[in-house]
């Protein structure tokens, strides 16, 4: 408050962009962002629309229930890590049920039984930890996050099955068709964004943190009233 | 009197229940069932029409919206230093952005279903939350938390919480950073410019 003050006494500081509290790097930020935005427009964009014109829906529903499956390992290991071990059970059991009926898990046949799909990572067990979020950080390809979920990403990235699957050929293309499924399911999400942000930064930015802080506390985050 | 009896029964029953206002949590449940019944319905809403979806959205949801609370939420300090002519181009240039974001959400949906979460709130609250989940298959259920307050009207939502992040909260930062680097008058500015560059895409 006293900055404020001291602020309106000099002249010329209108022109100076307030920083937010929560992102002491914007400017750094702001530079990869633009970045990660020409990669996507010039290339992630019209491979998943290309993908998405060649492969049926049903298709692939079916390719990220595959991927979907292969995560609720590590989403029980979070949960477990977490306490919250009824969902760890839920979240193997989920695991067991659709790799077995569930054809190596391109049906979600737990879904259907009652089984609900959790979401966690280490950036969210960190949090639940105690850990605050940190400055935020666009990464290079990846887009939003802190340095708490970065540092929970390297980790989820690090035990991940999928970076253990041989030839390397073999993972690289599971790779690549992770990066194309997940791109393409976002393509309507990305449209709307687009329509509703004034400055996009700011929207996508800020609509990332809501949403981590949401669910740290698995939906219900301590309520703060806008006043 | 048969046809009596059920005379009578409706003025003791059917009316009084229509004089007052539904439980927010079954308002929300019946418009979003007739809303969700109409759009699979309309066929020119299915080819793709725009005007018609919003025109399902202005006749069906906005009456259960309070815009003004909504605008005053999302400028924060900057409402009570706006004029009142201000306030109402404010309101409605929110409204005409928030109504076609909600219009393009819609459009994206493919029957996916709906779990209508039972209201926890004492009869006697006026501020609730009513918890709606969006169900789909191999992926975590997408939760849609209506904020809502009884007015004289009944109730109206002030803010819609989409997989935990609050719509309105949401525009706040940008609100502000506009306010502090052009006006309030420069807000309305950015506001009227996007909704006519968001006309237009319709129209092409």
């Amino acid at each position: 408050m006293r900055w404020a003050w001291l602020c309106l006494a000099l002249s010329g500081c209108a022109t100076v962009e307030e920083r937010d509290p929560r992102d002491p790097w914007e400017g750094f930020n702001r530079g990869i962002y633009s970045f990660n935005e020409t990669v996507d427009v010039y290339v992630a964009q019209p491979v998943a629309r290309a993908y998405v014109k060649v492969l049926h829906q049903e298709i692939r529903t079916r390719v990220g229930n595959f991927f979907s499956n292969v995560q609720d390992i590590f989403i029980g290991v979070n949960n477990f890590l977490q306490g919250k071990f009824v969902d760890g059970v839920n979240d193997w059991a989920r695991f067991t049920f659709n790799t077995t009926f569930g054809l190596l898990g391109i049906h979600d046949v737990a879904s259907e039984m009652g089984l609900e799909k959790n979401n966690e990572d280490f950036g969210q067990t960190f949090g639940r930890w105690g850990a605050g979020p940190g400055p935020y950080l666009i990464l290079p390809f990846l887009g939003s996050s802190t340095v708490r979920d970065g540092a929970g990403l390297a980790i989820d990235w690090w035990v991940a099955p999928l970076t253990e699957a041989r030839p390397i050929a073999l993972r690289n293309t599971l790779y690549g068709v992770y990066f194309v499924n997940t791109r393409a399911d976002l393509l309507e999400a990305g449209r709307i964004l687009e329509e509703a942000a004034l400055d996009k930064y700011v929207f996508q930015r800020d609509a990332y943190l809501q949403r981590r802080r949401s669910l740290i506390y698995d939906g219900s985050p301590p309520r703060e009233k806008l006043e | 009197m048969k046809k009596f009896f059920a005379t009578l029964a409706l003025l003791a029953f059917g009316v009084p229940s229509l004089a007052q206002d539904p439980a927010p949590d079954a308002l929300v449940k019946s418009v979003t069932l007739e809303v969700i019944d109409l759009i699979s319905k309309d066929k020119e809403i299915k080819s793709g029409s725009r005007a018609k979806l919003v025109e399902v959205i202005e006749a069906k949801v906005l009456p259960h919206f309070n815009f003004t609370a909504m605008t005053a939420l999302a400028m924060g300090q900057n409402w009570n230093k706006s004029t009142p002519e201000q306030k109402k181009r404010l309101t409605e240039e929110f409204k005409t952005l928030l109504v076609r974001t909600y219009a393009s959400a819609l459009a994206a949906y493919s029957e996916q279903k709906f779990d209508f979460r039972p209201l926890r709130a004492k009869p006697t609250d006026t501020d609730v939350t009513v918890n709606v989940r969006v169900l789909q298959p191999g992926a975590q259920a997408v939760t849609l938390d209506y904020s809502m307050e009884k007015t004289a009207n009944g109730w109206k939502c002030y803010d819609v919480m989409v997989g935990g992040v609050s719509l309105v909260a949401n525009y706040r930062t940008e609100f502000a950073n506009t306010v502090r680097n052009s006006g309030i008058d420069g807000l309305i500015k950015d506001l009227q410019t996007k909704n006519r560059s968001l006309a237009k895409q319709d129209k092409k």
